[in-house]
């Protein structure tokens, strides 16, 4: 909302500067955005009259003109424009002048001639035909203002005006209008406010005889008020309400358009005129739109229109679309003679809905859709009638139409004032309070407080808590640390290792990422997810901005690998990053979704490869306290590498997927070194935790260290190897260390050797060779009958 | 023979101190002391003396066997360290040359600042709650005073999962507050932040997914000036105790009376800069004490109990911490923006 200082005066007179009113005004509940100084960029530019204009002598085109600019001597001016006669008035910019956009006019020599000054056009000045609709574009703005040699030329045309642009919450529609900022400027400066009421003369003839309105669809349209004018002249509008309107930033039009933008800016009531002779029937109809219904709006566009859309028509056929525009077929013309003012009640999620379904929000229906108040329709019209005898617009016809279909309650609230004192923490007195409400027009009855119509927004004590306390000044509310009750802080357990996981993560270099949560469908494809994949089937958004994030992820895996990719194609050599990435898996019960986190390891290049994610991922576990992580190999996993993808699970739990991304994956996601992933379910790995550690006591004995080397067939894992080893010593075995496996030369084909390093202790007492030596032998015997792994 | 002790010791004495290793000092050591020594040999001479002799003799003898011990472990010593200072010189390092490389991973700017409020909040007593981003439009919307029709709960703003309208993904972390009253013992006093959703296309400084942080206080007796004495602390907390804040009347359906909370801009002291786009405050978060009607949808006594709540868009925060002037980076996730934090 642009609120024109000047304006405003009209209604309350504020002895504030720009910045002091901005504050004042920001801190009262009407964010200020920004104030502009209309004037700001023009400097040393007055009123000149051209005494005389001669041809240059040098130039075919140019003009020499002796410009009276109130000073004894004339000055003289070179100007190359045609439209300059003697005896005009003119905006000259002097020596030493500045127009906007930060031209600078100095004195000069033109082909011979001096020139201290330059003669000025609209454009020059900032302007456009629209505010000065006598001027012509490429010429001088020749003045028809009251206006004498000398005078400044910003209060002639004026940008002597300061325009304040104000940020309106969505519950006051009733501060979208001068009159509505008045009153809460009046109750923040604890000024007067001076409203008017509107007087209309009338010139006779009844308006009821000539129109007849119905609301058909009262749900949607609480009142119809209406005025007729006749005898209609069309003509712009005076000087005074072009530059209310320019400063508001309203395009003056026409007087009767003019007036009704007028009158919406001044009281937030929007208006609409249309040409009383385009209305079949002399009957307004206010009904939904038939099915199949068109309309060419005023800015030219065909308009389908459906049944939950509100029209203004008559007996045949819709002239506007209620609310929102009118229709090309009622539009005020230049030979318009009767002109019908509208000023109705429409509801506002209808006409919302209504602009949003045909693309075009304007000025009125932004301001119906918030909900405006009922009782403005009638002083609205009065307003505008009042303005079109005063303007010499028209002849007003008597009478007003006015259709009320919904009785507007009402609203009365008790004044409690201890309530109030209890939420804001404050010791206000009752009568403070009233005096508060007073100046927002609120009427007190006692301790009741009658709720203005325009404040749709005050429903209940707390409302009345907020008009008091801002009309205090916030900042000034007592500041209080809670008396708590007690409220136990801190993290969860779950909470906790998140926090844990993030960093040991990060000490292995892995850093954080986030990636979006939804995705598109096609991902699924792209990671090579089976057809019949249960976890194709995703929370799916209905309206989704575009395929892309159209649906709730199932797995981490393809925001990872998008990532990953991106990183290649930035050329970032070597990544490692990680994410407690959530993701939604539909409920069968329900719509709502289980959202698992799912720890999401990736990573490529440097030194990376299976081995190297298993260390990071076997480090986690043991940082998280998880024992036991088995790693099985897992062949049909189709995102994955077959040879080099491993189930990780717990006592049997599947905690987690490892490996290296499939080629066939790696090259849909642009990569052109091998991808390494993991991913882990979070609440899984929880729940596999092990029991906080006990203290055993340090060994008192030496340990024995023995290295085996066993050949056997190439097929046989490692962690049967290792199991094997394990069940086949007796209890003197402490730890297990594989350091090399080798295949060649002199194994045999289809052999390879392993070896590992055995750790023997006991108890009890220091080993004996025999001890250690008998404890091999079991080992390897049960090596050779269960795997057939014989000693090197 | 006497003589021949102290040419003996003369010698000697001449050798230790030319020996340059410990290896050539052994061989003196062994020359003149050993078995087999020349020393040794004139002391096996001793008997050949007379009694008057021998004592004088064997006085001199021990001074001089005790002299080139004496001499030698001088000696030897003496090498030890001219060999350790050599070592030590040989084994000297270039300590400008870089450690070798242990890589550390980044934490994401947006969770740095997260993780500071939490620290901040549970400092004030505050726990951290979790719910739904799949969320039914009752609790994102309804039960936050937030009734069918309102702009909010368009299509165009809102992403919604049934055709009904009511599930949706949650377009505030507010629906917390009601999750968190309907099933959390009271007092109350929780932070959740989370992932929240609307519709706007992405650019510099939109995107259809970001964060929020929602906190809510519900206990007995609490007031607006509690309100604005927990956020104070927090921005004080989060931007040094000099910061100055204003509280600004504001509008949100579901807390009355509402308001935002600017700090005062930094760079320019509330002068007026770009930073702040002139305005000398930089809006931070906006507030309010929770709407009675919110209370007693969730059969919070309002007699008794009353609250306030608050929201914090996080990347906003981010954004002014560390000066990202695109929100496209927060979620980029290209290696060389991560590895700035």
């Amino acid at each position: 909302m642009l609120l024109s200082r000047e304006w405003l005066s009209e209604f309350v007179d504020v002895d504030a500067s720009d910045r002091d009113f901005a504050e004042a005004m920001t801190m009262s509940g009407s964010k200020v955005e920004v104030t502009t100084d209309l004037g700001a960029e023009i400097r040393n530019v007055v009123v000149g009259q051209v005494k005389e204009i001669v041809r240059h002598p040098d130039s075919d085109h140019m003009w020499i003109c002796q410009v009276d600019v109130g000073r004894a001597q004339p000055v003289q001016i070179v100007t190359g424009a045609q439209n300059v006669r003697q005896g005009d008035l003119v905006p000259a910019a002097l020596h030493d002048s500045f127009l906007p956009g930060g031209v600078h006019i100095t004195s000069g020599v033109l082909r011979g001639v001096t020139s201290d000054g330059m003669l000025c056009s609209l454009k020059e000045l900032g302007l456009t035909v629209h505010n000065f609709p006598y001027a012509v574009e490429d010429g001088i703005l020749i003045l028809q203002e009251p206006c004498r040699p000398g005078d400044d030329i910003r209060p002639v045309l004026g940008l002597d005006d300061h325009v304040v642009e104000f940020e309106i919450t969505p519950n006051r529609p009733d501060c979208l209008s001068v009159i509505g900022l008045a009153r809460e400027a009046a109750a923040t400066f604890r000024t007067p406010l001076r409203l008017h009421t509107p007087e209309v003369r009338g010139s006779g003839g009844s308006a009821a005889e000539m129109l007849d309105v119905e609301i058909a669809d009262p749900d949607l349209c609480r009142r119809y008020t209406a005025r007729m004018v006749k005898n209609v002249k069309i003509a712009p509008s005076p000087l005074w309400m072009r530059k209310r309107l320019h400063a508001s930033g309203v395009r003056p039009i026409n007087n009767i358009v003019d007036i009704t933008n007028y009158v919406m800016l001044e009281y937030g009531q929007p208006m609409h005129a249309f040409d009383f002779s385009c209305v079949q029937g002399g009957k307004i109809i206010v009904r939904r739109a038939a099915p199949g219904e068109t309309l060419q709006t005023l800015d030219g566009n065909e308009r389908k229109l459906t049944e939950d859309m509100l029209v203004i028509a008559d007996e045949s056929r819709p002239v506007g679309v209620a609310g929102v525009m009118g229709g090309a077929n009622s539009e005020i013309v230049g030979d318009t003679a009767a002109v019908v003012f509208e000023s109705a009640n429409f509801n506002g999620v209808s006409v919302r809905r209504t602009a949003a379904a045909l693309g075009m929000r304007t000025d009125a229906s932004g301001r119906f859709e918030k909900g405006l108040d009922p009782l403005n329709t009638l002083p609205a019209v009065e307003r505008a009638c009042e303005l079109v005898e005063l303007l010499g617009a028209g002849e007003v016809v008597d009478g007003v139409i006015d259709v009320i279909a919904a009785d507007a309650e009402p609203v009365s609230l008790p004044l409690d004032a201890d309530k109030i004192n209890r939420l804001l923490g404050t010791d206000f007195s009752a009568e403070d309070m009233k005096e508060s409400l007073r100046w927002l027009d609120f009427g007190i009855d006692g301790d009741t407080v009658r709720v203005p119509s325009w404040r749709g927004d005050v429903c209940h004590y707390s409302d009345l808590a907020e008009e008091v306390a801002r009309l205090y000044g916030y900042n000034k509310l007592p500041t209080t640390l809670m008396q708590g009750s007690g409220a136990q802080g801190g993290l969860s357990d779950k909470q906790k290792a998140e926090k844990k996981l993030g960093e040991l993560c990060r000490s292995m270099g892995y850093s954080e990422i986030l990636t979006y949560s939804f995705i598109s469908p096609s991902w699924y494809d792209k990671i090579r997810m089976p057809e019949d994949d249960p976890r194709r089937r995703s929370v799916t958004l209905l309206n989704p901005l575009g395929e892309d994030t159209s649906v709730m992820r199932t797995t981490a895996l393809p925001s990872l690998l998008e990532t990953l990719g991106r990183n290649i194609s930035f050329r970032n050599p070597s990544v490692r990053m990680y994410e407690l990435a959530t993701i939604y898996l539909p409920h069968e019960d329900d719509m709502l979704a289980d959202e698992r986190p799912i720890l999401s390891l990736g990573a490529y290049g440097g030194d990376m490869d299976f081995f190297r994610l298993k260390g990071a991922v076997e480090a986690i576990l043991r940082g998280m306290n998880v024992p036991g992580a088995a790693f099985t190999a897992r062949t049909d996993d189709p995102s994955y590498h077959p040879g080099r993808c491993a189930v990780i699970s717990v006592n049997g739990t599947e905690l987690g997927v490892i490996g290296q991304i499939h080629p066939l994956v790696a090259d849909a996601y642009g990569a052109d070194t091998p991808l390494f992933a993991a991913q882990l379910d979070f609440l899984t790995l929880l729940s596999l935790r092990g029991p906080e550690a006990q203290y055993t006591p340090l060994p008192r004995f030496p340990a024995v260290s023995r290295d085996i080397a066993v050949v056997c067939g190439v097929d046989v894992t490692v962690a049967a190897l290792e199991d094997c080893i394990r069940r086949g010593a007796g209890g003197l075995l402490r730890e297990v260390t594989l350091f090399d496996i080798y295949a060649g030369a002199p194994i045999p084909e289809g052999k390879k050797s392993v070896a590992f390093s055995l750790t023997l202790r006991s108890d009890e007492a220091t080993l004996t060779d025999a001890q250690a030596d008998a404890e091999i032998k079991a080992i390897l015997e049960l090596l050779k009958s269960e795997l057939g792994a014989v000693l090197r | 023979m006497k003589q021949k002790l102290e040419e003996i010791r003369k010698d000697a004495l001449a050798a230790i101190e030319g020996a340059q290793d410990s290896a050539a000092l052994e061989n003196l050591r062994v020359s003149y002391l050993g078995k087999k020594g020349q020393l040794t040999a004139v002391l096996k001479q001793m008997g050949k003396l007379s009694a008057e002799e021998r004592p004088v003799i064997g006085q001199i003898a021990n001074e001089v066997r005790e002299a080139l011990g004496g001499a030698i472990s001088a000696q030897a010593e003496k090498l030890e360290k001219a060999a350790l200072a050599l070592r030590l010189k040989a084994e000297a390092v270039d300590v400008t040359i870089p450690g070798t490389p242990v890589e550390l991973g980044h934490r994401h700017p947006l969770s740095l600042i997260l993780d500071e409020a939490k620290d901040v909040f549970i400092g004030m007593g505050f726990s951290i709650a979790e719910g739904p981003e799949v969320e039914l439009a009752e609790y994102n919307f309804t039960r936050l005073n937030t009734e069918e029709g309102h702009p909010a709960r368009d299509w165009g703003d809102t992403f919604y999962i049934t055709e009904d309208s009511s599930v949706l993904l949650r377009t505030q972390t507010s629906p917390m507050q009601v999750r968190a009253m309907e099933t959390m013992p009271l007092p109350l006093r929780i932070i959740a932040p989370g992932r929240v959703y609307r519709k706007d296309e992405v650019d510099a400084t939109h995107s259809p997914m970001f964060h929020q942080l929602e906190g809510l206080v519900v206990d007995k007796g609490i007031t607006m000036a509690d309100l604005k004495g927990t956020l104070e602390t927090l921005v004080k907390r989060l931007y040094g105790p000099d910061s100055v804040v204003r509280f600004r009347p504001h509008h949100f359906p579901f807390t009355e009376p509402s308001c935002e909370l600017d700090v005062q801009c930094f760079e320019c002291k509330g002068q007026g800069c770009r930073v702040c786009k002139n305005e000398g405050w930089i809006e931070l978060l906006g507030a309010g004490m929770v709407h009675p009607k919110v209370l007693e949808g969730c059969g919070i006594d309002t007699e008794v109990y009353s609250g306030f709540a608050f929201g914090i868009g996080l990347e906003r925060m981010t954004m002014r911490r560390f000066s990202i002037s695109d929100l496209r980076l927060i979620f980029e996730n290209d290696m060389r923006f991560l590895a700035q934090f």
